[in-house]
């Protein structure tokens, strides 16, 4: 430091200052710690050799712009492709026979039915689940895979279809769509009317409170509804009409939850995944779903074929 | 101190003519607030307009009120006391804020289902109060003060330091009013739209002139390094916000702007910003206020100025080029992740440089660790400021951050940078400000000090522990494949494996606003001139002969 500054030495350290002093604060003359400094050369070593192996510094060439390659010879997007290529040329061999099979050859090959249920799994969490849940559990609104009530069929064919082409897709021709009336907003019933239809659905599953009301319930029933929720409520598949006898409940089996269905009608929706994902993709799925537990059996004439 | 008694004189001459002068311009910008919120085409830039002619107004109103002409001591103290109630009031909001969406991600129901309330509108709104309401009003307080005691001189420009710190309250009405009402740019901590930018860098050159003008009437030979730190952190903040916040409005009465960069170029300029901010605002700002702070309350010397002067120059050279590293693995080009990454990697020493500084001053006071909480505060402050200084190099390397990209680790993270380091040394310089500023012996209460900071470091402690372990599960979980090459989790189900930490990370939150609510209550009853039964300090008889 310049003799400018009167020397002054700091009792308790015996170090000298700088003879600087601000509003009271002093500076200490210490050197820079051995250990700070080697281990700061270390990194500027570290960071020097890492930009010498690998891409970095920009320089101008030609009439644009480069940068160093290093010695790597490292990229990023040839890495992430390289490592997908492998992973999809390993799977290679199962999903062209998946996208070739039937299903009934896919289950009778152990090997290839695992696959399958293990890629239907990935490709549920990625797909599915946000709206089924993970554990395919549902939510209002979204049904459960994992129970035996199924409102489109629970074969692995008809689980098949209902992925491919959606439910009310208004992008798919082929789509499942089934249309109730909106009883109530539709002018078909009146507020009395609805009330006595739903104490009579009510009734199917034991639930009914009001026998007078079921009694008029039942004759609009057998007016407006019978024809697609079939006698005492069994529902169908071919058309898509939700059970009503039982204890499971798309969008809730209490007295409003009812009522307002039928006043109102509910229309959920699902894509049509055909086009979104791979057939053999949507095979996998179908598979999936249909091993969560409630999959219905294949109709006798599959099960001749096998 | 005669010197200083001239200066006033003659400022208060020339105020009648400039009181005139500002009177009629601020008379003026009111009424064009008024016409741009008849015409605006959006409820934001009505309610901003209208704001800002309610704030010119106010504006003619404190000029003609007796506040600039009331006499002063040497230094000027009273708008640093505004800033210590300011910073204390929006630390504490910015916190309560943060509580409030730590339960939304663990209770979604508590997004209340309005637009007003949800989690995309509240986020900004915390990480704004805490980094630029709480942060910027203490670091607008303190430089104020530090740059007039380690200067010798009293603060440039009256009324333009009082126009500094209401404008910075404007600025944080209108930020956080646009965030609930829906506009945003999208820019993570450079959310407000383009007339509160314009707003804001009104306000920063004026903050730039007050501090320089200071400064250059100081009549110290040399400049603190505390003002290093206060200088960079301004300059390079003025730097970013117009770099960043470039964008073309579609209409002077509409709050929408278009961004000029896009792409890849556009997330570059983002993140260069974003991560200066933490740089320059949360790093040097905060250093700045440690350099003055610490040495002042243990009463030593600062431990070496050659590692000031080394770690100062290395920690502004390459803090600019780290940005980088938050878009690893992204579209940006390799070679820009690599130089990102390993700028970052060389900024650990001159990050550490400042630990070093601020932990070896206390070297011949260790003592104070123990009797006085406040000190204990800006040291275990230091110590967090050491360990996410290591953190972030370690999180920048590319095969650390292809685990801890996109996942709590970042957010524990970053609070253990902002907990630990940024609001504890901020509650330091409050503590201290609060007794200086108002001239008061001692705080209300040392005890509830002693409260403030074990309640807020268990906080701290929860808090990080909990994004830690939440984030690094994450991590695994997203990158888990099974033997057939197939994702093992789906992101749902990480999302459900989340809910016990962030019901964790939500209890040392609450916790850590426990905290700050002690502290403002014992800073309301130091300024108040309160001293709590069984605690007043006895004078002892030799303290005058020291």
């Amino acid at each position: 430091m310049s003799d400018k500054h009167e020397k002054d030495i700091d009792q308790i350290s015996g170090v000298e200052t700088t003879g600087h002093e601000w509003d009271g604060i002093k500076e200490l003359n210490n050197p820079l710690p051995k250990w700070w400094l080697y281990t700061f050369y270390a990194t500027i070593l570290f960071a020097i050799g890492y930009t010498i192996v690998y891409p970095s510094w920009p320089f101008p060439s030609g009439d644009g712009w480069t940068y160093v390659k290093g010695t790597a010879d490292y990229a990023q997007r040839t890495d992430v492709a390289e490592e997908i290529g492998a992973v999809k040329a390993e799977q290679a061999k199962y999903v062209d026979e998946i996208r070739s099979a039937d299903f009934a050859a896919i289950t009778a090959n152990d090997e290839l039915h695992d696959f399958a249920l293990q890629g239907g799994k990935a490709a549920f969490g990625d797909n599915c689940a946000g709206c089924h849940g993970s554990g395919a559990q549902g939510f209002t609104g979204f049904p459960n895979l994992n129970d035996d009530d199924w409102l489109w069929g629970g074969t692995i064919d008809a689980i098949y279809t209902t992925i491919q082409h959606g439910i009310r897709s208004e992008t798919d021709p082929e789509t499942r769509l089934s249309d109730m009336p909106r009883f109530l907003a539709d002018g078909i019933l009146d507020r009395d009317g609805v009330l006595d239809v739903t104490e009579y659905v009510l009734s199917l599953s034991g639930k009914a409170e009001d026998e007078a009301r079921v009694a008029r319930g039942a004759v609009i029933y057998e007016e407006q509804c019978v024809a697609c929720h079939m006698e005492g409520g069994a529902g169908s598949h071919d058309l898509g009409a939700p059970k009503l006898s039982d204890a499971i409940w798309l969008y809730g089996g209490d007295r409003a939850a009812v009522y307002e269905t039928v006043a109102y009608a509910r229309r959920g929706v699902m894509p049509a995944w055909a086009g979104r994902l791979d057939e053999a993709t949507i095979k996998q799925l179908a598979l999936y779903v249909y091993s969560l537990g409630g999959g219905e059996a294949a109709p006798v004439e599959s099960m001749e074929s096998r | 101190m005669g010197c200083d008694g001239a200066t006033e004189v003659g400022t208060g001459r020339g105020k009648s003519a400039s009181t005139l002068i500002f009177t009629i311009l601020f008379s003026v910008l009111a009424l064009g607030g008024v016409v741009v919120s008849a015409g605006a085409w959006d409820s934001v830039m009505q309610l901003h307009a209208l704001l800002f002619a309610a704030f010119c107004v106010g504006a003619v109103v404190f000029l003609g009120s007796d506040t600039l002409n009331t006499p002063e001591g040497a230094y000027r103290e009273r708008v640093v006391r505004a800033g210590v109630i300011a910073s204390t009031f929006w630390g504490v909001v910015g916190f309560i804020v943060g509580l409030v969406i730590a339960l939304q991600l663990a209770f979604p129901a508590l997004n209340l289902d309005t637009s007003f309330t949800n989690f995309g509108r509240l986020r900004p709104l915390h990480t704004s109060a805490v980094i630029f309401a709480f942060g910027g009003n203490v670091l607008i307080a303190t430089s104020f003060y530090v740059v007039q005691k380690t200067s010798r001189a009293s603060l440039f420009g009256n009324g333009l330091s009082w126009f500094v710190f209401w404008g910075y309250q404007l600025f944080i009405v209108m930020a956080a009013t646009s965030y609930l009402m829906g506009a945003t740019q999208g820019r993570e901590y450079a959310e407000p739209e383009w007339h509160v930018d314009l707003w804001l860098t009104v306000v920063w050159v004026s903050y730039l002139v007050v501090f320089l003008g200071t400064l250059m009437k100081r009549k110290e030979p040399h400049i603190y390094v505390a003002n290093w730190f206060y200088l960079g952190f301004i300059v390079t903040i003025a730097m970013l916000h117009l770099g960043n916040n470039l964008a073309v409005p579609i209409s002077p009465f509409s709050s929408r702007s278009v961004a000029l960069f896009s792409g890849v170029q556009d997330a570059l300029i983002q993140w260069w910003y974003g991560h200066n901010a933490v740089g320059f605002f949360l790093t040097a700002g905060f250093l700045a206020i440690m350099y003055y702070f610490v040495p002042k309350a243990v009463g030593r010397p600062v431990y070496s100025y050659r590692l000031s002067i080394i770690h100062f120059w290395a920690l502004i050279f390459l803090y600019i080029w780290a940005g980088p590293h938050h878009l690893h693995y992204t579209a940006l080009p390799d070679w820009s992740q690599t130089l990102g990454m390993v700028f970052s990697v060389m900024l650990w020493m001159p990050s550490w440089g400042g630990m070093i500084n601020g932990l070896m001053t206390l070297s011949g006071a260790w003592d104070k660790l123990r009797t006085d909480p406040v000190v204990r505060m800006m040291v275990v402050s230091i110590a967090f400021y050491g360990m996410s200084t290591f953190e972030g190099p370690l999180m920048s390397i590319k095969a650390v951050n292809s685990l801890s990209h996109y996942t709590d680790w970042t957010i524990g993270h970053v609070h253990s940078g902002a907990l630990g380091w940024v609001a504890y040394v901020s509650f330091g310089a409050i503590y201290c400000l609060a007794k200086w500023c108002w001239g008061r012996k001692q705080l209300y209460s040392t005890r509830l000090v002693e409260w403030h900071f074990w309640v807020s470091t268990l906080g701290i402690v929860l808090y990080i522990s909990s994004m830690w372990v939440a984030g690094i599960m994450q991590g695994l979980m997203w990158r888990a494949y099974d033997n057939l090459g197939f994702l093992k989790y789906s992101f749902v189900e990480s999302v459900e494996q989340m809910h016990i930490y962030y019901v964790i990370r939500a209890g040392g939150g609450l916790l850590f606003v426990i905290g700050s609510l002690i502290m403002a209550f014992n800073i309301y009853k130091t300024i108040k001139g309160d001293v709590r039964k069984g605690e007043e300090v006895i004078e002892p008889a030799l303290s005058a002969a020291e």
